[in-house]
């Protein structure tokens, strides 16, 4: 069961740097054909400071870089049974390899449906430059089913 | 690198279709590194039988960030300003992800003229995956 009581509760402060080798097997593993986004010359030939981070990369830094509270046990989310229900982004400024950047979760709601068999959990992850200014917020609402097998 | 300039398009067109698979188990592995998420009923297949599931299944986010490419194959990544989805149905192991959109509604989004797209993810036999929806700017 998720654990109601950490509705609005705020993450620590993660830093984490944007990593080349990170962004490029990340572009593999998509079957990205556009080198932009995995080499740095056709990045800079395309006006480009350093190779881009793609569309949903914003999702990885949140997890490369997961809060230690309120940590998965905490609210009370299980691997089995988890599903991902929704995600969305809205962008503010680019993000490159090389960046630093700083993230903070808040929990924003969580509810059930079907008489408790689904549990949601609706969180925001804010993105920012270490001078504050903020590149993406993200917002993910997770599944827990209970009763197993699709 | 990028198609059509948003500035020309109008309500009703259709986005270049992106393609991608069939999903392998080696498909699920990169993904797993690639993108961080490693939770194991995408790649453990005894994690996933114990979980009730027969086999393991694809990470969500794969297939929206093939959605992702479908939309920055098609306008500049930075003219992006929103990008949401609703996941609606598994996508399972040696499945095709087929996703394609079209600009549905002319609109403004924080003063700047801007076009607003469905997007939708199937696979092979026309089962949805994705049900999304993305504001891009015109310029």
């Amino acid at each position: 069961m998720l654990n109601h009581e950490y509705i609005g509760a705020v993450s620590e402060t993660r830093t984490i740097e944007v990593e080349l080798g990170q962004l490029k097997l990340f572009a593999k593993a998509i079957g990205e054909t556009n080198p932009i986004y995995f080499d740095e010359d056709a990045a800079r030939a395309a006006g480009h400071p350093a190779v881009p981070a793609p569309v949903t990369f914003a999702n990885c830094l949140r997890l490369l870089a997961p809060e230690k509270s309120p940590s998965y046990e905490e609210l009370g989310i299980e691997l089995r049974g988890l599903l991902h229900g929704e995600e969305e982004f809205e962008y503010y400024g680019p993000i490159y390899a090389g960046d630093r950047l700083c993230l903070v979760t808040e929990v924003i709601d969580m509810f059930e449906k079907k008489g408790g068999a689904l549990e949601f959990v609706v969180r925001d992850t804010r993105i920012s430059r270490e001078s504050g200014e903020l590149l993406v917020k993200l917002r993910t609402v997770l599944v827990m089913r209970h009763g197993s097998g699709e | 690198m990028n198609g059509l300039p948003a500035s020309k398009v109008s309500v009703g067109d259709q986005l270049p279709k992106l393609e991608f698979g069939p999903i392998s188990r080696h498909t699920l592995a990169l993904y797993c590194g690639g993108s961080g998420d490693h939770n194991p009923i995408h790649v453990d297949t005894d994690f996933a039988r114990s979980a009730g599931y027969d086999d393991v299944f694809a990470h969500g986010m794969l297939s929206m960030a093939l959605m992702g490419r479908m939309l920055s194959n098609w306008v500049p990544q930075n003219q992006i300003r929103k990008f949401g989805v609703r996941f609606t149905s598994i996508t399972h192991v040696h499945d095709t992800v087929h996703c394609s959109g079209s600009v549905v509604e002319e609109l403004i989004h924080d003063g700047a003229e801007c076009l607003r797209l469905e997007l939708k993810a199937e696979t092979q036999d026309g089962r949805q995956t994705l049900l999304g929806d993305a504001i891009v700017a015109r310029a």
